[in-house]
């Protein structure tokens, strides 16, 4: 009897220390955890804290391991898993490439629309295209984008938060 | 280091001194109380170097390879329950304590470990013996350092003592480059220093102590499953488990490394548990319906096959580390607690509730034990012509009985044997690489337990394949008059490889056979130590008494039978009411593809 694999969005609070991004990731490969995806940055110039979020996948009792291995890391803060906790807001932001002209140009620039995605760069032969969401809007933007010319892409990860007043 | 705020400096610290980096080092070791240093020096720590031949507090121990001197200070630490400290140079120097860092972490074990730095402006440039210590470090401490401004030197100090001795102990670096210690800076002392996010939890949760004692009065078949976290959390926590097992009477099983918190001469005294445990140990494991496991962490070297380990049984589970809980296996009343702290509120409510065991569910289960018990399952066939290894270990303890002794080990079947029959009754006798397993670890080992202490009876139980991994330290233990007492089981095999190769391999020994030995009598000699040789069991015990009698190091050379096999055994694969016993064992090879995997 095994136990599925699940995919959790967790976020970690550490001190900006010399070091603390490479610890944090460390622990993921050596202990055999999955890192889908990988966010970082300073978010408290004051306090000196970054903010970590991963996305990784594993079965419940991995993903339970892998929040109290966090735990264990001293430069941390806290660890919220917002796949368990009250629902959160989980957002990326991607720069998407696309090259062509005629039809498939024009189409691409359709379905930006619907996507509510913005074109940053543009010449006779290509756009880029700005988008913001949730990781499977952009997934499915993407998966549109590919038979039109799709060249490049970017992504910077997720980063998430939680609804309402309170901190993490 | 970046100014990472990690700490606060607290505003009312004692006045603040000027002083250079290498004289911070010194200062903040006196200052935390610490009486011995084991090191190599080397180009990148000559400035501590030099400080520490301006005084007299601190005796540094030179050991003869890095390793070394993390096993000794691993060795001083385990039988002291206070940190070891290790002082060594950059590049080679940092490389070479990996391996007792990782030991340290298995087990943890409190260490300090100082390491030099080329300078901070070589940092990033290849340069003459640099690595990147806290790179190479990070993944077997429990945290660790790169100085670069002195000013956080001696604060970054303080904190590195409170984290390898607070909450589970472990190995700490603090990488100090060279220019850092000469350069002059502010020194703040231990008191003003307070840290940010490390904060271990040692207090329990009440409501789990009752869950837990509501589960231990309503056992049919209880069972104490004691490890090192007992060890760690100091001699007060043998106390009040030896009083909280008076007042239950329930059984009690130990990991190696639990050894002695539990006295081995008590009556519900099952002895070892795990592959090489008694069978009434793990019969009592799997069998049992409560299970009380205090201060261990259900290695796979105790939980044989984990999907079918001990299927019946509640499981209480104390741990100071979190990440522990419901790691390999699931538990039904988790308490995060300092062991001490745990056991008191234990025997608390026990007492204040009035609480009852099962008495005759008990007997009953007393019974069925001493059925499992009946086997003898450490007995093995003497002979009159040639040393058994079990019969060595046998004499000796018998022989040291009464004496103030300390046992460490290498790796391997020797350190099965001494676990298996070495009877100790205190806790901190008992020194051996559990979860690294790693061989070398005993004479450099003994070295730290006999500077601790210097008038007691010291003695490594050895195989020669280990002993040869750290021999060097000989050199360490003549120089500074160490009369530790190295007693090799010589089977000329890496016995336990050997042991695996015949039930596992076809018998195909290969590569674990010692074709070229040294003598080791001449080679003590050689060291300026005493050697000493046992072939035959009539002339062991006075062998035995001469070595004790000897004030010199020691090597022993015991030579055993070179065949003999460590059991009783699970085998790969296998559950706990699986085990084999030294009768059986001739039969075909009984360990499936599956468990042929498992290291």
């Amino acid at each position: 009897m095994r136990a599925s694999t699940e995919r959790h969005t967790i976020a970690v609070l550490v001190d900006n220390e010399a070091g603390v991004l490479a610890r944090v990731v460390g622990l993921f490969s050596g202990r055999g955890y999955n890192i889908e995806s990988l966010t970082v940055a300073e978010v408290d110039h004051a306090a000196h804290t970054s903010r970590v979020t991963v996305v990784t996948s594993g079965t419940p009792d991995v993903i339970e391991q892998i929040e109290a291995q966090l735990r264990r890391l001293v430069p941390v803060h806290g660890v919220v898993n917002w796949t368990l906790a009250s629902p959160g807001i989980e957002r990326e932001m991607a720069l998407v490439k696309v090259a062509g002209t005629g039809d498939k140009r024009q189409e691409a620039m359709r379905i930006c629309e619907i996507f509510r995605a913005h074109i940053v760069d543009t010449t006779h032969t290509s756009f880029v295209f700005e988008i913001t969401g949730a990781p499977e809007k952009i997934d499915n933007f993407v998966d549109l984008m590919r038979p039109l010319g799709l060249v490049d892409v970017s992504r910077t990860g997720v980063a998430a938060i939680s609804r309402g007043p309170e901190a993490m | 280091m970046d100014r990472d705020g990690t700490t606060l400096v607290l505003e009312n610290a004692p006045k603040s001194l000027e002083m250079s980096g290498a004289e911070m080092v010194i200062r903040a070791l006196k200052d935390q109380g610490v009486k011995h240093i084991f090191g190599y020096p080397g180009g990148a720590v000559l400035p501590i170097y030099d400080a520490l031949f301006a005084q007299n507090d601190i005796v540094h121990v030179l050991c003869r390879h890095e390793q070394g001197a993390a096993h000794a200070a691993e060795g001083y630490a385990r039988s002291t329950g206070k940190p070891g400290v290790v002082l060594v140079t950059s590049g080679p120097g940092a490389t070479n304590v990996v391996t007792g860092l990782t030991d340290a972490l298995m087990d943890s074990i409190p260490l300090i470990v100082l390491t030099g730095q080329v300078a901070t402006h070589l940092i990033g440039t290849d340069a003459f013996q640099e690595a990147d210590t806290v790179g190479i470090t990070r993944a077997c401490t429990k945290h660790n350092w790169l100085v670069k401004d002195v000013n956080e030197l001696s604060r970054v100090l303080h904190e590195a003592f409170q984290i390898a001795t607070t909450g589970r102990p472990g190995p700490v670096v603090v990488d100090i480059p060279k220019d850092v210690q000469f350069r002059k800076g502010t020194y703040v002392g231990p008191a003003s220093v307070r840290h940010r996010t490390y904060k271990p939890k040692t207090d329990p949760d009440l409501g789990a102590i009752v869950r837990a004692i509501d589960l231990m009065a309503s056992a049919k078949r209880p069972l104490f499953y004691t490890g090192g976290g007992l060890i760690n959390s100091g001699p007060e926590a043998s106390r009040l488990l030896r009083e909280l097992v008076a007042l239950t009477g329930f059984p009690v099983t130990s990991t190696l490394m639990g050894l002695g918190a539990f006295p081995a001469s008590s009556p519900v005294w099952l002895g070892l548990v795990g592959m090489h445990g008694t069978y009434e140990s793990n019969h009592a494991m799997h069998d049992c319906d409560v299970m009380i496991c205090l201060g261990a962490r259900f290695d796979d070297r105790v939980t044989g096959k984990i999907d079918v380990f001990s299927p019946g049984s509640k499981k209480i589970h104390l741990d100071i580390d979190p990440a522990q809980i419901n790691k390999n296996v699931r538990v039904d009343v988790p308490i995060v607690a300092d062991a001490t702290k745990a056991l008191k509120e234990i025997l608390h409510f026990w007492k204040t509730q009035k609480r009852k065991v099962d008495a005759a569910a008990l007997k009953a289960w007393w019974k069925q034990i001493d059925t499992w018990r009946a086997k003898k399952s450490l007995t093995f066939k003497n002979s009159d012509t040639i040393i058994k290894p079990q019969y060595a270990v046998d004499r000796l303890y018998e022989l040291t009985r009464g004496r103030d002794v300390y046992i460490t080990t290498e790796v391997g079947q020797h350190q099965m044997w001494a676990a298996q029959r070495f009877k100790f009754e205190e806790p901190n006798r008992w020194m051996t690489s559990g979860g690294l397993g790693t061989m070398g670890y005993g004479l450099p080992a003994a070295v730290g337990v006999q500077m601790a202490h210097p008038d007691a009876l010291v003695i490594d139980i050895a195989g020669e394949a280990s002993v040869q991994m750290t021999m060097q330290e000989m050199s360490t233990a003549v120089q500074y008059d160490l009369p530790i007492k190295i007693f090799i089981l010589n089977n000329e095999y890496m016995g336990m490889v050997r042991q695996w190769q015949q039930l596992l391999h076809g018998g195909r020994y290969s590569h674990s056979y010692s074709q070229a030995l040294p003598d080791f009598v001449k080679l003590a000699e050689a060291y300026g130590g005493v050697g000493l040789r046992a072939t035959t069991p009539s002339e062991l015990d006075a062998k035995i008494m001469e070595m004790i009698d000897s004030k010199k190091p020691v090597l022993f050379d015991c030579r055993v039978d070179p065949t003999e096999n460590c059991y009783p055994m699970i085998p790969s694969g296998k559950a706990h009411n699986e085990m084999i016993l030294s009768d059986a064992m001739e039969e075909e090879t009984v360990v499936s593809d599956e468990g042929k995997m498992l290291v």
